[in-house]
């Protein structure tokens, strides 16, 4: 989230559009509730389905699944036509002005620069014309037709009201009504926010649905503004956390990226991420790359990291490609890799296509599942009827299951989707021998150390190196990693004003990213951390609800990274003259010699108002981008391209060019895609508030609200196909089927697109084969191999199927889960895993 | 909340006056339907706090799950899709025991304090003292109690009375993530009912209101319904419950016959016990049961 949950409620129009918040976010829902019981907030959501969101919305309107940049750039087309934008803000604080090199094209749905072979873009064209001295040229009077609102005006010109009606099946009144409604908050005094999930990030095109959102709030001023922003309602516990520390394959924590293959040294690797300044007298703070990542390097090997190794950069392993999850998938189904470790994940349910995924599994050597239940990945071997109808005796892989403990019998930190790292404690022990995490990894990694130090091995500098300062290495506490986190001073850190003066002394807890340094001076573990755990102690346990300015800051209630700041870009609050754009959502001013207020300043605090500093700190040119330069795999600018299997066969603005011609996908995947002239529907899966993901199946009281798998079908299509309300019913893709009872409802309308009548069918995802809930089919069953081209995120929101009436359909056992899911351990008794959803739920009574 | 004493006001098939000495106040929960995203989390919390466990049922098409009250969900959300003129709407509506000022369950029951009614307004079953005769569903007229068919007793909400008492809310209101549902005194809660229609008039329910049925003496759970004029829309609510007249019959008339029936069967029983002695119970009798 750029900005709170908390700051909902300060919003006048709520868009909840590629996500479902009230459903999988019932909790932090409660803002948008405050907001409309008290601010008298408009809830919009556009969705497929009408939704449990949209029960409460003051308007619904449904749209075709992976359609919604169609949708988006149809709005940005509307407010700019009617000139319903905060012009002042667009002007100052966007790169609208900036001027676009010639060579940059887009026509029949591509953009310059793509090589159809490698099926990505050379970017080179992707960029702003340079004067000599390498600063971008801008045209402030907006003339140049190169300027970037002139091309985005150009390229939406196409996203008519009809167009967009056509493509996305929302009735053009409905559509023209949102746009309305939206286009209100360009006022300076009223603001948007938007609330998505994985209703966006799951298509082949899911961070272009992001950015055109970003593009019409960025024209609307709303970004920096109590009650705006572009709101990500992460969908785990602690993924945001995970993002953070940097664990995906191309990452290091604070979203910092490893080295490549082709990075040889420190110096190149560093000059390739380090921004130059694109505009005059701009912060460009990713600028200080190279003292965040000397910083990580001092973390990860203490004295072993000097000047003289470069920091130890030999050590950091170079990627040759990216290892998403579909990648490694792939590779395992090609056989090319032999062990597997499965760490607070349950990939065979949460991969697409899950046949290959088993097929994929099967051909490891050994599987290691980590893991406080009985997922069905560490079953996937086990036959469990027709919903994992495998032949044990044919699969050879070796499968560990560890048992762990979950987030509550265990103390730590989870960051939460508004940034903040909040501190929880133990609320009791985990059953059995479930073991942390951390201790697991730690055995793992002393075993492997000693291994190292007797044999040998190709190259074992950075295990025999790696620091390993933790009182008890066996386990490191919680406490001891988050210090590690936040990082500490290497040498006296002396102040910048008085040099005479230490302002940290070393060994002590650093208390800001501004005090890091590239001399290997400072240590610190994951640098937008840093301020979490300084001298004055753990700042995520903070529990001061007080609230000064009334907006939702309370800024001592835990801690949010980066710096304890609220909303970002809070400088585009105010005026480049400093003054609030709304005097009421005044976060942050100029006291004459420096900026501070209820929030944390989002810029250098002592550059007075009408200075040529722009508020947009962490890109090269201070401004937020319309335009977004070289940053996205399949574009500058979003285009509606069709998921990969869609009900039209074609895309109506570029038939030559129907899906994301960048997307993640493999080609001998595409043959498993099928085609609408057999699966004419529209499939899409989801959750459900009585769920969380695979998890909660596994505990009594939610199994019983919600104890066997469902699918939703629209009235019309229930009565073309002859199903009536509750019949059993099997839906087919291409990759295989699912059987689940069908729900008939209202909820999910036909809609009219490109003068064809298309069927959507809603697929809950949350049952399988392991828990207490009725045994299920796992829907990704269903779902298409590709994924986004810039996360790789897979295409779960949208593909084709087709359903029939199942009419020998029988009602699914309740799993016996104790027969399944006991682990026989060598020393200890049994563990009974597939009774611990339940065992959490009646433990603390049994133990009174 | 304050501490509640929980001071009878009365008890089923018992004539013994209630004490007077304190006047506790009131108690209501607003259920806010239009706050309402039907999460379940009230169900959940119910389960949890009385320690019943539902069944792992089935999906019969809705997401009304168990798709009735049971002995083990007292509450229970239901879901109706309604379309009248192109509108579409989804109302979801928490169901449970409306703790009636006038209860029909109570004057129904044949047992002595079985039910109860405090002087907070709470109605609650003592199920040590119920006989499973199953007249407190009759006399419902929401039709919220439900035979156990393992003990065949009878349960329902206790409106959390052993909560209430020691100053805290009902589990479901603690568990609620929209402040849908709230709890305080009863005068509290209709001020806070009063600004929430108000609010909903501005947005267009013309309709919105307060439900707090009359035909029952009021209720100490009531709604903020957006459509006021049709409470059935909300998955057949009653329009106007009324205590089954067939109960009042019962009350006047029948009750006190059939109690005198009971009294002799106890008697009988007494007599039998001192002319016979006591049953024996055969020996292969207990293996059955085993």
């Amino acid at each position: 989230m750029t900005n709170t949950w908390m700051d909902i409620k300060n919003a006048n129009v709520i868009l909840v559009m590629g996500g479902n918040a009230a459903e999988a976010h019932p909790v932090g829902f409660k803002w948008v509730v405050e907001a409309k019981a008290h601010n008298k907030a408009k809830l919009i959501v556009v969705d497929p389905r009408f939704t449990r969101t949209a029960s409460v919305a003051d308007y619904y309107a449904p749209i075709r699944s992976g359609t919604d940049i169609a949708f988006l750039n149809g709005v940005i087309r509307y407010i700019l036509e009617k000139g319903q934008v905060q012009h002042e803000y667009v002007k100052a604080y966007t790169n609208a002005s900036f001027i676009v090199r010639e060579d940059f094209k887009f026509e029949d749905g591509l953009f310059s620069g793509y090589n159809e072979k490698e099926h990505k873009y050379d970017k080179t064209s992707w960029a702003y014309e340079l004067d000599d001295k390498g600063m971008a040229k801008v045209d402030e009077t907006l003339q140049n037709p190169r300027c970037v609102i002139n091309l985005l005006k150009h390229h939406v010109e196409r996203y008519t009201p009809e167009m967009v009606s056509s493509i996305t099946g929302t009735p053009q009144k409905q559509f023209l009504e949102i746009c309305e409604m939206l286009a209100a908050t360009s006022a300076p005094d009223r603001t948007l926010t938007s609330l998505y999930a994985l209703g966006w990030t799951q298509h082949s095109i899911g961070a272009q649905n992001i950015r055109a959102l970003a593009m019409l709030q960025l024209l609307l001023g709303n970004i920096g503004m109590p009650g705006g922003g572009v709101n990500a309602l992460r969908g785990h516990s602690n993924i945001q956390g995970l993002s953070d520390l940097g664990l995906m394959s191309d990452l290091l924590p604070g979203y910092m990226t490893m080295p490549k293959d082709e990075d040889l040294d420190r110096a190149t690797y560093l000059d390739k991420r380090t921004p130059k300044l694109l505009r005059p007298g701009q912060m460009n703070y990713f600028a200080n790359y190279p003292k965040f990542f000397v910083s990580l390097m001092k973390a990860w090997y203490g004295p072993a990291a000097t000047k003289d190794n470069d920091f130890a950069y030999d050590w950091m392993p170079k990627l040759d490609k990216v290892y998403d999850g579909l990648r490694v998938f792939d590779l395992m189904h090609e056989g090319k890799i032999n062990g597997y470790f499965c760490q607070g994940f349950n990939p065979l349910a949460s991969f697409p296509n899950k046949n290959k995924l088993s097929e994929s599994l099967s051909k490891l050597k050994y599987l290691v599942v980590m893991d406080p239940l009985a997922t069905e990945t560490s079953e996937f071997w086990k036959n469990h009827g027709e919903s994992n109808d495998v032949d044990a005796s044919k699969i050879q892989t070796e499968v560990f299951r560890l048992p762990t403990t979950l987030f509550a019998e265990e103390e730590g930190s989870l960051v939460n989707s508004s940034r903040w790292l909040q501190w929880h404690w133990k609320g009791a022990d985990a059953p059995g021998e479930c073991r942390t995490d951390v201790a697991i990894m730690s055995d793992l990694f002393l075993k492997l150390r000693e291994m190292y130090k007797k044999e040998g091995g190709a190259f074992p500098d950075p295990i025999l190196n790696l620091h390993w300062p933790y009182h008890d290495a066996e386990e490191a506490t919680p406490e001891e990693l988050a210090k590690e986190y936040n990082g500490k001073a290497l040498a006296d850190i002396m102040d910048p004003n008085d040099k005479t003066k230490v302002l940290i002394k070393a060994g002590q807890q650093l208390s800001s990213f501004a005090q890091l340094a590239d001399d290997g001076t400072t240590s610190c573990g994951t640098w937008i951390f840093c301020g979490s755990w300084t001298e004055a102690g753990n700042q995520m346990a903070r529990r001061d609800t007080a609230d000064p300015s009334g907006l939702g800051i309370a800024p001592n209630w835990a801690w949010a990274w980066p710096a304890n700041r609220r909303i970002l870009y809070n400088r585009a609050s105010c005026d480049p003259s400093g003054k609030p754009w709304d005097a009421k959502r005044k976060l942050i001013g100029w006291d004459g010699t420096k900026w501070g207020g209820y929030d944390v300043p989002d810029f250098k605090a002592d550059i007075p108002p009408g200075d040529a500093m722009n508020p947009f700190i962490m890109t090269n040119e201070g401004v937020g981008r319309l335009f977004a330069l070289d940053k996205m795999a399949e574009g500058p600018f979003p285009e509606h391209y069709e998921p990969f299997e869609n009900p039209l066969g074609t895309n109506p603005l570029h038939p030559k060019v129907v899906s994301n011609p960048a997307a993640r996908v493999f080609d001998k995947d595409r043959e498993h895609f099928g085609t609408n002239a057999e699966f004419p529907y529209v499939g899409t899966t989801y959750r459900l508030t009585e769920h969380f993901h695979f998890w909660t199946k596994h505990s009594k009281i939610n199994a019983s609200l919600q104890p066997e798998q469902f699918v939703e079908v629209g009235e019309a299509l229930a009565q073309e196909k002859g199903i009536a309300n509750g019949d059993r019913v099997i839906v087919r893709s291409k990759r295989g089927y699912i059987k689940a009872v069908a729900v008939v409802t209202k909820r999910i309308k036909a809609l009219d697109v490109a003068g064809k009548r298309v069927h959507q069918i809603g697929v809950p995802i949350h049952w399988g084969f392991t828990g207490a809930a009725r045994q299920g089919f796992l829907a990704n069953t269903l779902t298409p191999f590709v994924g986004d081209a810039n996360t790789q995120t897979p295409e779960f929101k949208s593909f084709l199927v087709n359903i029939e009436k199942d009419t020998d359909g029988k009602v699914p056992a309740v799993p016996e889960a104790t027969a399944s899911a006991t682990m026989k351990t060598a020393d200890a008794g049994d563990v009974d895993l597939g009774r611990r959803g339940w065992l959490f739920g009646r433990k603390r009574k049994e133990e009174v | 909340m304050a501490l509640q004493s929980l001071d009878i006001w009365r008890r089923s098939a018992t004539t013994t006056p209630s004490p007077q000495q304190r006047e506790p106040i009131e108690v209501a929960k607003l259920i806010d339907v239009t706050k309402c995203i039907g999460c379940k989390a009230c169900q959940s919390a119910c389960q949890e706090w009385n320690d019943v466990r539902e069944e792992i049922g089935v999906n019969v098409g809705t997401y009304q799950n168990p798709h009735d009250l049971t002995a083990n969900s007292w509450t229970l959300m239901r879901f109706a899709e309604i379309e009248e003129n192109g509108n579409l709407e989804w109302l979801i509506r928490k169901d449970g025991c409306m703790h009636c000022a006038d209860p029909g369950c109570l004057k129904a029951c044949p047992s002595p304090g079985a039910i109860i009614q405090y002087k907070n307004g709470i109605v609650d079953f003592a199920e040590e003292n119920c006989i499973g005769c199953g007249y407190c569903i009759k006399g419902c007229p929401f039709n919220i109690p439900r035979l156990s068919e393992k003990d065949n007793k009878v349960y329902k909400c206790t409106l959390c009375s052993d909560r209430v008492s020691v100053g805290l809310e009902p589990a479901c209101i603690k568990a609620c993530p929209t402040q849908a549902l709230v709890f305080g005194s009863k005068d509290d809660m209709k001020d806070h009912a009063a600004e929430r229609i108000a609010e909903l008039k501005e947005r267009g329910f013309e309709n919105a209101g307060l439900y707090d049925p009359q035909g029952v003496g009021g209720t100490h759970v009531m709604y903020v319904l957006h459509h006021a004029d049709k409470p059935e829309l909300y998955n057949g609510l009653a329009k106007d419950p009324q205590i089954n007249p067939m109960v009042s019959i019962w009350k006047g008339i029948t009750k006190p016959l059939a109690l005198m029936a009971m009294a002799g069967a106890i008697l009988g029983g007494f007599f039998h016990y001192i002319g016979i002695g006591p049953n024996e119970v055969e020996e292969d009798e207990e293996e059955e049961k085993a």
